[in-house]
């Protein structure tokens, strides 16, 4: 028994009938060397999600925070409440969208790897993640993407010439050859600059969907951050606002089980799901297959929809596997088992829409083949075509001056100085 | 009108000028303002543009970022300078940096209001100045007014401004002017020349220092409450100083700063922010860079103390008269 009167009498457990507390620090399932597992996840069967109203309320609908909305099943029929009925030219607009994306992916990693550029990010196995919700969403909504959501732009047929010029920082970048690799801006496709500080683009996207909605427009806002990053304070800023003032915005969660090296468990995935983080928010919250794109879709339609009914943001979980490194500066042999990405029991993206449109008869694998050739040759060739603008660090850029534009809408007598200096330092040293 | 009212008025006359100017902070819409400088916004202008927010700073400068990139002018107050440190990361890597990074695709045009500074027995969270960490950062402006007239005229450009701007607030001299004796009755602005401020639309260009005193013994680099405890002290001492109100740090007057110091050989910086890495480093920087040859002194800087902000000992810690006029009489010295 305890004794009340002896707290602060006492240090440490001697004396004290306890045990002695421990801390629980996560470890995942299997490190390299050992088997993966993925038996124990349990994935529920696809009429299992129902589908509430659009503007039903958060407080209803908490058991799809738990669950799994899904529309293909493992034979790649599509079913049940949320399926989304598309006609066969938005299907294989899908199938193509995530087919060129990886095809880009698969080609800037190699240009990487040839010493083009610093860096490179892919997002093998994701697809679905952008590419579902760039379709669902209105081509003037206003995505706050994070790094691996390059499929959204790749969806709004932004020309992939134009990010390879930011991949390489050469004379083409519209950004001045001032970002990493991969972290466009694209105003006119509805993109946001991306930040390498992780989850600011979350109260961002509330603040431009509040905006959005105090003046009466009609066009909304979607954001995306991986699991690792809902632990930013930013996330839960974000879902403080956007439920306080029903913003008009989409909050994706990427769950790709990893953060660089580390698994989900430190940013609380042991606990609960990342979907049910809007549970406590009064915000809807969707967990939803994120490599089966009709699901995503559906999902991102039926938050978009409940944006413009007023009735307030979603929070969805795309649960996914990262397939390939974190990014170019990574191994992930080092730190999980190599066949992990193999045994993910969601399978692979395409593959499973490449088996739907296959089983619906608007597809098969010859055209399959024909595709993958086709748009492998037009990623070479606009590599090629963006090549000429220059890769990083052969002289290509933009004009030394540029440097000091854009800090402000007009420069300033310090910047102009400090521009005029740099100018008559390189003269002086004769370059 | 006294600093508030001018404050409340800049704000009147920007939202009732511009649809896109929106108000936003803790406290801010139905209350107005713990200060109450957004007092009887919020009912003339509703609360689609005036509005209360969760306390939290990082979220309102998020929130404000976007706003800012949709195309509205947001107008954030955050409370006190001191709880602006949890916003830092939106406002230096975010709101600071998006038109740079972006190359100007995306901007963030807001000006985040905050009370700052010492002198009301406000302890260490309630009486910080920070504005040496904005100058810092690349891509942000920082304004300073002084008097009522001035934070009319500077707040109407800086709302007008399409880059973020900090717009830090000398709580001190809100209601009146202050000469650093702090054992004397409060004075009020009622009657002051920068009092008389117009209720309609005027501006005052950042980036231009104010003479508030012409003189010839030595000029008197100074900002926010400091101008005021300045001025009286070198009237007290009866000296011909050159005292020069700098109002923006970034962008900064170097022009009047270089004339000065140029005239009078002599330069003193004063600020309430602590000294070391503070504005007044750079201030001394830039005199040595340009006017070395015309010195005839070391320049010396009065500044708060690299201690936390007291509670109790407030007054030693406050770069009063005491310390500016030693420091005054050490320059005249040689
Ligand atoms: C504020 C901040 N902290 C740390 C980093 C370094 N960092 C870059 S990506 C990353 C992991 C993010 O993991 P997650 O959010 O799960 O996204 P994923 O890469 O798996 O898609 C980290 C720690 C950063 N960019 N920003």
């Amino acid at each position: 028994m305890t004794d009340p009167d002896d707290h602060g009498a006492v240090q440490g457990h001697e004396g004290r009938n306890l045990p002695p507390l421990r801390l629980h620090v996560p470890e995942p399932p299997a490190r390299p060397g050992e088997s993966a597992d993925f038996t124990h996840f349990d994935i529920p069967a696809v009429d299992a999600a129902p589908r509430p109203d659009e503007a039903a309320a958060p407080g209803t609908m908490r058991d799809l925070a738990y669950g799994l909305v899904r529309v293909l099943d493992a034979d790649g029929v599509a079913g049940g409440q949320w399926n989304p009925k598309l006609p066969p030219e938005t299907l294989l607009r899908m199938l193509r969208t995530m087919a060129l994306t990886r095809a880009f992916d698969a080609r800037m990693f190699r240009a990487q790897r040839q010493g083009k550029t610093s860096f490179y990010m892919k997002s093998t196995g994701e697809e679905a993640v952008s590419i579902g919700a760039a379709l669902a969403l209105s081509r003037d909504d206003m995505c706050f993407p994070s790094y691996r959501q390059q499929g959204i732009l790749i969806a709004r047929d932004w020309p992939i010439i134009d990010m390879m010029n930011q991949i390489y920082s050469n004379k083409g970048d519209r950004l001045k050859g001032r970002q990493l690799p991969i972290m466009y801006s694209a105003r006119e496709a509805g993109f946001f600059s991306i930040s390498g500080n992780l989850t600011t683009q979350y109260p961002q996207a509330v603040g431009w969907a509040m905006a959005s909605a105090a003046k009466g427009d009609t066009r909304i806002a979607a954001t995306w951050c991986g699991e690792g990053s809902t632990a930013e304070g930013d996330f839960h800023n974000a879902c403080t606002f956007a439920s306080v003032y029903r913003a008009p915005v989409i909050l994706n969660v990427v769950n790709n089980q990893w953060a660089i090296s580390s698994f989900s468990g430190f940013a609380g995935g042991e606990a609960t799901t990342f979907a049910a983080r809007a549970v406590g928010y009064g915000i809807a919250g969707l967990r939803v297959d994120g490599n089966d794109v009709l699901a995503v879709y559906a999902a991102t339609r039926w938050a978009a929809d409940r944006a413009r009914a007023n009735a307030g943001p979603t929070l969805i979980e795309h649960f996914t596997y990262r397939v390939e490194g974190h990014s170019t500066s990574d191994d992930p042999t080092a730190y999980r088992s190599a066949e992990e990405s193999s045994l993910w029991p969601l399978g692979d993206p395409i593959a499973r829409l490449k088996q739907h449109c296959i089983a619906l008869g608007i597809w098969d694998e010859e055209r399959h083949a024909a595709m993958d050739k086709e748009l492998a040759e037009h990623v070479r060739d606009a590599a090629r075509e963006a090549e000429k603008n220059g890769i990083l660090g052969h002289g290509l850029h933009h004009p030394m001056e540029s440097l000091f534009e854009d800090v402000f809408e007009e420069m300033p007598w310090h910047l102009k100085e400090q521009q005029q200096q740099m100018l008559d330092e390189w003269k002086a040293a004769g370059l | 009108m006294n600093m508030i009212q001018a404050i409340n008025s800049a704000m009147d006359v920007m939202m009732e000028r511009d649809p896109d100017v929106v108000v936003m902070g803790e406290d801010v819409g139905f209350f107005g303002g713990v200060f109450r400088a957004t007092a009887g916004l919020q009912e003339k202008y509703g609360k689609n543009r005036v509005f209360d927010t969760p306390i939290t700073e990082c979220g309102i400068i998020g929130v404000a970022v976007g706003m800012g990139a949709y195309g509205l002018r947001p107008v954030p107050e955050i409370q006190f300078a001191d709880y602006i440190y949890p916003a830092l990361d939106q406002l230096v890597s975010e709101a600071a940096r998006l038109r740079y990074r972006s190359a100007g695709e995306f901007i963030a045009p807001m000006t985040v209001r905050s009370p700052f500074g010492g002198g009301i027995f406000g302890g260490q969270t309630h009486s910080q100045s920070p504005e040496g960490i904005f100058t810092h950062c690349s891509g942000i402006k920082t304004v300073i007014p002084s008097t009522p007239y001035d934070a009319k005229g500077l707040l109407i450009a800086a709302i007008e401004d399409n880059d973020p701007t900090i717009f830090f607030e000398p709580k001190r001299i809100y209601n009146g002017p202050f000469d650093g004796h702090y054992d004397t009755p409060a004075k009020s602005w009622a009657g002051h020349a920068d009092a008389q401020v117009p209720t309609g639309y005027y501006r005052i260009p950042l980036g231009k220092a104010r003479t508030v005193r012409a003189g010839e013994a030595l000029t008197i680099l100074c900002y926010g409450t400091m101008v005021h405890v300045v001025e009286d002290t070198v009237r007290a001492m009866g000296l011909d100083a050159d005292i020069v109100d700098l109002r923006s740090l970034v962008p900064l007057d170097i022009e009047a700063i270089e004339a000065s110091v140029k005239k009078t050989g002599r330069c003193l910086i004063v600020h309430e922010a602590t000294r070391t890495s503070g504005f007044g480093a750079e201030l001394m920087a830039q005199v040595q860079e340009r006017c070395f040859y015309h010195l005839e002194a070391p320049i010396e800087r009065v500044t708060g103390f690299d201690t936390p902000y007291p509670h109790s000992l407030e007054w030693a810690y406050f770069p009063g008269p005491v310390r500016i006029r030693e420091a005054i009489n050490k320059i005249m010295k040689d």
